[in-house]
């Protein structure tokens, strides 16, 4: 009997372990709500960090890569699978190279480079201002090779309704299959594989709308954690400061913007009706420059974050009341700006349909990466000083070389396997490798390496762990069809709702996700405090309800996009509810996660990872915290902010372009 | 200009423009109601209707907005309470091609299609269809596989030894870099193949391999074939390219270049490959 892949998402992550696993000669079923190639990886811009020649001869190193990994993450990631990753990017960025991404090159000929927040060395690899659209489409071109081969079998526009687990000879439990759905003809279906790689992304739909996608919903992260396989760090939700508010979505806007002499300001009079031109000087308010006089509107990006959400959110100053400031280059000269800004700001203008050489830009802060999710563990590489070393001085020899396997134990089956066997997570919702805050130009990377790294971690289990005794071709039918058939009786019983007449407000599933997002985003995201947290618990448990209730507006058997939505609304609200527990339980402020009433960073009690779980018979989230792997560098103050004041020049702290 | 007709059957999107220029933006009216009028179907087989939607037309709405609004309380013009539209949506972005569909008469992505240009005034109309060349799967949302089908004909990618580690690819300059990255930005949405005269709608899988294949996939065999080691089946896509549905099938209409969202120089692409065939023809009837 022949052993088989279930891999779920066709993003970065999905494709690299798809393509991984097919290479080692196991076939791959690969599931995606869109075809592979529409994935949300297509919208990374900036770029992928990795050691370069150039900056190793300038005094960088893979170490010096980690060291700030771990540092931007405020000391949150456990440290050695961060180790591996980043002495692996190197030959990433190389294999991404061979398959013919058209990264940027230097006259000579050579990958060009730019610099990126969180270093002092160029080290960031780019293709245009695409980069997550190149790498992905060079993964999307090596499965469909495998797939023309017969290796990889795709299901596009298939949803993930849940893992299919089996009782395990050793008494626990072990991942056999999936249920999915086909969202063309409903087909309700449960699949066998060995083993099974989740690589759903990110949960950006859960704060209504923010920079991810509109597939990122983090539903399926949702079924699993419904399922009881745990979830890392939930609360650490990465916000960008600058994107342009859309009807739809929310499209980021460089930080360069400001660079470049942006000037944040709003109305000083609440509800100011005039266009930003009829607003004298005296009348505009510049409050980062008011409260900032030394770094101005060159504030680290999380500063930036939090002031803008106190203006709009809190002192309702934003301008027309509503959520955004103005972010006005327009006392530069329009072709200075072309030159230096041309590509943002026609984007600026193709979405918003307003010239920022004229008009002042409105902006906002944006949910725009999740650096938790399932939670996942690893194996230690041969690494292991014993004492953990002091913080690396930036330039200085590293204290170790870049071979394979120091970091984590090259494919070994415990690699970020949730608690469940045969349960992998890789990419975005895996919770490991950004800590508490993730560094621009990083998350393309972690999805690559998990995809090609564990992908032989998968591998070997089917080799050698339970599959290779009980392969899934002996786990009894009566599994999967028990798995199927309650995910056909959800699937009719929100149909049967749709034909019991029209929704309310309270029933509405479009009106509840608009609701959730609000109250997400308002309590869970840049500025957090007990009481008001508590207030959103309230409001989840309000939604829970709602949602039990809920009237599907198309009582269609075919093609039923509003039945989907609805039941990832309903997935949703777990999610939402384990982050929204995470920031109570997390009495400190650390990276992404600021607390009002925490304000400082506590080592002593919360250097943990915050670990959920479902609690299944009393239908909510239980909290608890696990060690960090801490055993490589020691922790010190996250300051960069505040070292540069003199500089001008403040480091991003939070980077995520 | 504004052109609210909608251009039917092939070649929609074709000289027909939607010329919507800043222009209109300034003209908009606040707080305006805009009537959005869809082409429905409720799938394969089914007949096709239009049903007609009142929408207030918030600040900075687009296509997606508005069929968002619509979504959330599907109500028509007459009144009668209906379904949600269903339709293909992604990145919103412009960078997955998810949401191409026909607009006003012209084929392009539904996110940055802004209600302020194509609807600036009380009452004014917008009508959305589905893609033509491709069969509907239900209302806006169309099966777009055979577009992806037919990379894998010309080999759509670069025959690496595999994933180990063997150090860098090819070095290039960035003239060359330019050129592939150029080429390198397309998305799959398929505009140039709403707007081609000769890639008509073709149901039958079985029916894909003689087919025209279509201005975006002889763009990617360009791309590869530009790439030191995809270079290596070079031939293999000529051969591909050389048959029935081939590039030689292209009636030289030049509407797919006009309308790639992304500027890539389509025509450009297909001339090139147009030379490498015949190249490759007198090459092999040498040969023997």
């Amino acid at each position: 009997m022949s052993h088989r892949v279930i891999v779920v998402g066709g993003g970065l992550a999905g494709l690299a372990a798809s393509v991984r696993i097919a290479e080692a000669g196991v076939p791959v079923d690969l599931f995606s709500l869109v075809p592979v190639k529409r994935s949300h990886s297509v919208c990374a811009q900036g770029g992928i960090n990795a050691c370069n020649e150039v900056a190793r001869q300038q005094g960088y190193s893979e170490y010096e890569h980690f060291d700030e990994t771990i540092y931007g993450g405020d000391y949150l990631a456990d440290q050695h699978p961060v180790l591996e990753m980043a002495n692996w990017a190197p030959r990433i960025i190389d294999l991404l190279d061979r398959m013919g991404v058209p990264f940027n090159r230097t006259s000579e000929g050579y990958r060009d480079l730019r610099l990126f927040g969180g270093s002092l060395f160029k080290r960031t690899h780019f293709a245009g201002a695409t980069t997550g659209q190149q790498l992905i489409y060079a993964l999307d071109e090596q499965a469909r090779r495998y797939e023309a081969e017969g290796k990889i079998t795709k299901y596009e526009y298939w949803e993930f309704l849940g893992p299919v687990f089996a009782d395990d000879a050793g008494g626990g439990r072990r991942c056999v299959g999936v249920v999915g759905q086909d969202l063309r003809t409903m087909q309700v279906r449960a699949f066998r594989g060995d083993a099974v790689v989740m690589a759903t992304g990110g949960n950006g739909l859960v704060f209504g709308k923010s920079t991810n996608s509109i597939i990122c919903t983090g539903a399926a992260a949702a079924r699993c954690f419904k399922a009881g396989v745990a979830y890392g760090n939930p609360e650490m939700i990465q916000v960008h400061p600058t994107a342009i508010p859309g009807a739809d979505k929310l499209r980021l806007m460089s930080e360069s913007a400001r660079g470049e002499g942006g000037r944040v300001w709003v109305p000083r009079t609440k509800n100011d009706a005039r266009r930003a031109s009829e607003i004298p000087e005296a009348e505009r308010f510049y409050f980062l420059e008011e409260k900032y006089p030394a770094y101005g509107n060159i504030v680290p990006r999380d500063i930036a974050t939090r002031e803008i959400f106190d203006i709009c959110v809190n002192q309702g100053l934003g301008v027309g009341g509503g959520n955004s400031v103005y972010l006005d280059l327009t006392h530069k000269d329009p072709e200075y700006l072309t030159r230096k800004l041309g590509g943002i700001l026609d984007i600026y203008e193709k979405f918003v349909g307003v010239d920022p050489r004229r008009e002042p830009m409105q902006i906002f802060p944006a949910v725009h990466y999740s650096m938790g999710g399932l939670h996942t563990t690893f194996v230690k590489g041969r690494y292991n000083p014993g004492e953990p070393l002091s913080k690396h001085v930036s330039g200085s020899a590293p204290p170790l070389g870049s071979e394979v396997g120091l970091g984590m134990s090259y494919g070994d089956p415990g690699n970020m396997v949730t608690n469940v066997a045969g349960l992998y997570a890789f990419g975005e919702v895996n919770f490991a490798y950004h800590g508490a805050n993730r560094l621009g130009a990083n998350a393309l990377l972690s999805c690559i390496f998990d995809g090609l790294f564990c992908g032989l971690s998968v591998v070997n289990y089917m080799k050698n762990g339970a599959p290779s005794k009980t392969p899934h071709g002996q786990v009894g039918a009566s599994v999967y069809e028990s798995a199927r058939s309650a995910e056909q009786s959800k699937y009719e019983a929100l149909l049967g709702a749709a034909s019991r007449g029209e929704a309310d407000e309270k029933t509405n599933p479009y009106v509840i996700h608009r609701e959730l997002g609000a109250e997400m985003t308002a309590a869970c995201t840049v500025v957090k405090s007990e009481g008001r947290l508590r207030e959103c618990l309230s409001r989840i448990g309000d939604f829970k309800e709602r949602m039990a209730r809920v009237r599907v507006p198309d009582a269609a058997g075919w093609s039923n996009q509003s039945l989907c939505f609805a039941r990832a609304v309903g997935d949703m609200l777990s999610v939402a509810e384990a982050v929204c527990l995470g920031s109570i339980e997390r009495k400190e402020s650390r990276g992404a996660h600021y607390r009002t009433d925490f304000p400082e960073r506590d080592d002593a009690n919360f250097m943990k990872t915050t670990v959920a779980r479902w609690d299944a018979t009393g239908q909510r989230v239980t909290v608890e915290f696990a060690p960090v792997d801490g055993s490589l560098v020691r922790p010190t103050a996250r300051t960069y902010g505040k070292k540069e004041a003199g500089a001008g020049q403040p480091k991003p702290a939070m980077s995520g372009v | 200009m504004l052109n609210f007709t909608p251009a039917a059957g092939a070649g929609s999107g074709a000289g027909g423009g939607s010329g919507a220029g800043g222009g209109n933006r300034a003209r908009a009216v606040p707080g305006r109601t805009i009537r959005v009028r869809v082409k429905r179907c409720e799938g394969p087989g089914k007949a096709s209707r239009w049903e007609v939607f009142a929408v207030k037309a918030e600040a900075g709405s687009n296509v997606i907005s508005v069929l968002q609004q619509i979504a959330s309380n599907p109500v028509t013009v007459e009144g009668e309470r209906t379904t949600p539209v269903v339709w293909d949506s992604g990145c919103l972005e412009e960078v997955c091609g998810a949401c191409t569909m026909v607009i006003n008469g012209r084929v392009r992505q539904s996110c940055s299609c802004l209600i302020d240009e194509y609807a600036p005034g009380e009452g004014d109309e917008i009508t959305l269809e589905p893609m033509s060349k491709f069969p509907v799967v239900r209302d806006l949302w169309v099966d777009r596989s055979r577009l992806f089908h037919n990379l894998s004909r010309v080999k759509a990618w670069v025959p690496i030894d595999g994933t180990y580690n063997l150090g860098p690819g090819p070095r290039e300059t960035p003239a060359q870099q330019e050129t592939r990255y150029a080429l390198s930005e397309c998305m799959s949405c398929g505009c140039c193949l709403e707007a081609c005269p000769q890639f008509t709608l073709e149901e039958d899988p079985k029916a894909w391999g003689t087919s025209f294949i279509g201005a975006h996939a002889i763009s990617q065999a360009r791309l590869f074939n530009e790439h030191a080691t995809g270079r290596a089946l070079k031939g293999e896509r000529l051969e591909a390219l050389m048959g029935p549905g081939g590039v030689s099938d292209c009636g030289n209409a030049q509407n797919c270049v006009k309308v790639c969202p992304k500027h890539i120089p389509l025509t450009e692409s297909i001339a090139a490959i147009g030379r490498a065939v015949t190249i490759h023809a007198v090459a092999r009837w040498f040969r023997g």
